[in-house]
């Protein structure tokens, strides 16, 4: 390989980087994030894309080159130097993929694991998913941390007292929140953009099924809509809710105003 | 045009049969009334059992439609037209007849419409017919488009919707992706292994049959009270065994092109293990021979699983079984691991045969041996293992057991690296070469670059924080389309092209060819590439409606989709007038070295006049003197494009 071919190698690679690296900054990508576990979420991204933009500007570079530069003439009947394989070149292109996807391994693995960590202080919210609706519960929260993640106190329906069940989620800020999550009748997800994580709910007889579990700790006030990611229907498209993250003083207000309530009382279903 | 080898007949064949006795000879006159009575039988069945046993109402529908219409009328079809012929006189201990091969080869065009052996016929067959499903799959997809360009919905409810985009998904993975690429080896492998034909042409000819069979049931799932099957490809428990009835008609659409898979497997196993050429070493095979093999380990291996999901969720709902019904203490995540055991394999049976045309025509049109021969034959078997061993990924937020996540992440990320080699090999290939631009090398050029986005999205959804963010998203909706369009669909239309001529004798229009391709690769990025975006913001998949803050964009994909779409209209029209009309083909256009180009254009019925011996490797060019097989008389003589001495 000469210099010259080097340079200009090097260049259309640079070319491409910058126009793949201007569409990742100008277009919007992800919405603002809201959640401590979205941070880590948006570390791994940022640094996968890095690596996607730098393994895709040498390929597109030597695709461009190759066709520019190797086209024959229309009456070039020749062929090309016998070059069976290159056993360095080779290795290289085995070793230097097998140490970035470790990398983006690792990266991903210590971020999976940072965002399950459960607090103590944490509030355990109880979803309950249906054709084609969320239903939020706030069970008691000393004894809902006790209790295994693999049970929903608030049994639903009906819910037994001193569990607030409403439609729209609500979560203090800056505090993390543990949901608890099953569904009635098919599968659904439960997933808010802006907070990034995401998890199926699945069907379950509460006693011999399984509950699965998402934390997620709100950091910034603002109304924002749950919305189900895994088809379960016609209805699939509305399956929607409002969730709001609250001030926490105002969310122990909210709690407690629901807890006096009578049981069956309509519920506003709306963020304040 | 070489003479044909006619074997001698050792008795003299059954006379052809005559007046009103021709409804019983197989053939196209024996299908209403077979699959007439074959329904009658499934029938009769459900009802006589039912009836003796008791059970009330005798007649329900729903059983009768299963046996009668989806299994025993499918089945009478098939021993209409004579699949079953041949196997039924030995096996009920007729005299069997002597083969006279009149059922071997095209002479006619009505040779296409019959059960054939030739596996010439066989793959032109498979590669009409999965076009034609193509064709019908990408007119849904127009029809979803439609819907999404604007917010709210405008043509169809909800139900007909999520119909729409599953049989549009169904009939392009199990009625096209999957059948195209074992049309274009059952054309080509005997051919390059210097086979003079499939190991087992009967059962060939059946496994084609079977296609059309699996096709009609998908389609017209349409018709079924209540509307197509409408819980995705995925078919995810529980909603597909609560779902419309339509989805009876997935589970056992999916049966029958199952069974086709398998048995297609089978024989390209038998093939190519047994009935290689002398001298055709493993090593010495082309790599598309190598990626149908491992690509037919695969099917063999992984596609009962799929068979039996679906069985399961079939029964589930008519036998009210609970293999995932949670009510019974079915176990609901137990359907989406058999699934994916099947359908991410699956993923490579769809792209490992495309990886062997990249292989060919990337080398033949670059005029260089291809880079790394034996580190790409080793990759595939890499994929081969690999691919067994990543399938929950798909099931990250699932709620499977936690554990099992950053194992299933590290093999999937290991993944890329084989792949990896792979592009780099190619791209090494065209390096210093004498690039000749001709359109199944635009096709293959555009695969590679398309499917290194389709595999960088790949490794975003592996790594398990992002995939939490973006799964069940349109970021997915990009990423497969983006591998199954931009990767399977490019290399489907490579090879095409590249063995158009080899397949009609004909060449096609180069023009026209260029042009397809541009429009395919133009307007396929204009539609897919936003898909990620919308998808990164927050667009889920599989809804008939969205937040108009997404309107923009989908009205931009819907354009594009639609411009895309036009796009084929030109393939197909080159396609039809090339093969009527087209200048005719000399036998080996592309002066390539593999052995199906030392046959004339179309090839002898049963391909070689004489056994070639093969002397090297499939990729000698420019090595001077080089030859990668010989034939007795023209050792000396060095035919066009086979060796080129310096």
């Amino acid at each position: 390989m000469r210099r010259g071919s080097i340079v200009r190698v090097v260049s259309i690679g640079l070319l491409a980087a910058a126009v793949a690296t201007s569409i990742a900054i100008f277009i919007p990508w992800l919405p603002e994030n809201a959640s401590k576990e979205g941070e880590r979420i948006d570390f791994v991204f940022w640094f996968v894309i890095a690596i996607c933009i730098a393994v895709f500007s040498v390929v597109a570079a030597v695709t461009v080159y190759s066709v520019v530069k190797f086209r024959a003439r229309p009456d070039d009947d020749s062929d090309g130097p016998p070059i069976h394989g290159h056993t360095r070149l080779e290795i290289a292109w085995t070793a230097v993929p097998a140490v970035l996807v470790t990398a983006i391994a690792i990266v991903s693995a210590v971020a999976l694991a940072e965002n399950g960590k459960l607090k103590r202080d944490r509030l355990v919210v109880e979803v309950t998913a249906r054709q084609f609706a969320w239903t939020f519960a706030y069970p008691p929260e000393a004894k809902a941390r006790e209790v295994s993640k693999d049970t929903q106190l608030c049994d639903l329906p009906p819910a037994p007292p001193n569990c607030p069940v409403s439609g729209v989620l609500r979560l203090p800020e800056g505090r993390q929140v543990e949901l608890r999550l099953r569904a009635l009748d098919v599968i659904h997800s439960f997933w808010v953009p802006e907070f990034r994580q995401k998890q199926d709910a699945v069907p379950s007889k509460l006693k011999v099924g399984q509950v699965t579990q998402l934390p997620i700790t709100p950091t910034r006030i603002d109304k924002y809509t749950v919305v189900c990611t895994e088809l379960c229907g016609v209805g699939h498209a509305l399956m929607r809710a409002p969730a709001c993250v609250m001030e926490p003083r105002k969310f122990q207000e909210w709690i407690r105003s629901q807890q006096r309530k009578p049981q069956g009382t309509p519920e506003q279903a709306e963020c304040p | 045009m070489t003479e044909v080898v006619e074997h001698t007949p050792q008795a003299p064949p059954a006379p052809p049969r005559t007046g009103w006795r021709r409804v019983l000879a197989p053939g196209w006159l024996r299908v209403p009334w077979m699959t007439t009575l074959f329904f009658g039988i499934g029938f009769g069945l459900v009802t006589g059992i039912r009836w003796w046993a008791g059970y009330d109402p005798i007649l329900d529908w729903l059983v009768i439609v299963t046996v009668a219409a989806l299994i025993t009328a499918p089945v009478g079809f098939l021993a209409a037209i004579g699949a079953f012929d041949y196997w039924t006189y030995y096996a009920l201990g007729f005299p069997s007849r002597a083969e006279d091969h009149s059922g071997h080869g095209a002479r006619s065009w009505r040779d296409y419409f019959r059960v054939n052996t030739d596996h010439k016929v066989i793959g032109i067959q498979y590669l009409v017919t999965t076009i034609f499903f193509f064709l019908a799959g990408g007119l849904l997809a127009m029809l979803v488009r439609a819907e999404l360009a604007k917010p709210g919905m405008q043509f169809f409810d909800t139900q007909t919707y999520n119909g729409l985009f599953s049989v549009h998904a169904s009939l392009m993975i199990f009625l096209f992706v999957i059948p195209a690429f074992a049309g274009l080896a059952n054309f080509v492998i005997p051919l390059m292994i210097g086979a003079p034909d499939m190991a087992f042409p009967r059962l060939n000819a059946l496994s084609y049959w079977l296609l059309p069979i699996a096709g009609t049931m998908m389609l017209s799932s349409f018709l079924v009270p209540g509307g197509a099957f409408g819980a995705g490809w995925t078919g995810y428990a529980p909603l597909s065994i609560v779902g419309t009835n339509g989805n009876v008609w997935f589970n056992m659409g999916v049966q029958w092109a199952g069974a086709s898979s398998i048995l297609t497997a089978l024989n390209f196993l038998v093939t190519i293990i047994t009935m290689r050429a002398p001298g055709m070493t493993f090593w010495r095979m082309p790599l598309l021979v190598w990626a149908n093999f491992t690509t037919s380990l695969l099917v063999v291996l992984a596609t009962p699983f799929i068979a039996g999901s679906q069985f399961f969720v079939m029964f589930d709902r008519l036998m009210h079984t609970n293999f995932f019904d949670f009510n019974d203490g079915g176990y609901t995540l137990g359907y989406q691991h058999i699934f994916w055991f099947y359908s991410h394999p699956a993923v490579y049976i769809m792209m490992l045969p495309g990886f062997g045309i990249a292989s060919e025509v990337i080398s033949v049109m670059s005029r260089k041996p291809i880079f790394g021969y034996r580190l790409m034959a080793l990759s595939l078997i890499a994929i081969l293992i690999l691919g067994f061993s990543v399938w929950a990924h798909h099931m990250f937020v699932s709620g499977m057991a936690p554990w099992l996540r950053v194992p299933m992440m590290v093999t999937t990320l290991m993944i890329a690296v084989p792949t990896g080699i792979k592009v780099f090999s190619w791209l090494a290939t065209t390096w210093e070469g004498r690039l000749r631009l001709d359109t199944p090398m635009l096709f293959a050029l555009g695969f590679v670059s398309m499917f290194v986005i389709g595999g960088l999205s790949g490794i975003m959804l592996g790594a398990v924080p992002i995939d939490i963010h973006t799964s069940d998203t349109y970021f997915v909706v990009a990423h497969i389309h983006y591998v199954l369009l931009g990767g399977s669909l490019f290399t489907i239309f490579a090879g095409i092209y590249y063995w158009f001529p080899k397949m009609t004798g004909r060449m096609y229009d180069e023009k026209l060819g260029k042009l397809h391709f541009w429009g395919t690769f133009i307007f396929f990025n204009l539609t897919f590439f936003p898909m990620h975006i919308i998808g990164v913001q927050g667009m889920e998949r599989r809804i008939a409606d969205y937040p108009p803050k997404y309107g923009d964009w989908n009205l931009f994909i819907s354009l594009a989709s639609f411009a895309l779409g036009a796009s084929f209209m030109v393939f197909v029209y080159n396609m039809v007038v090339s093969w009527l009309r087209g200048a005719p083909a000399p036998s080996n256009p592309w002066r390539s070295l593999t052995l199906e180009w030392q046959v004339s254009s179309p090839p002898p019925i049963f391909n070689f006049d004489e056994i070639p011996q093969v002397v090297g490797g499939p990729y000698e060019y420019g090595v001077p003197g080089a030859r990668h097989a010989v034939f007795n008389g023209q050792r000396e003589l060095g035919e066009p494009g086979e060796v080129r001495v310096e």
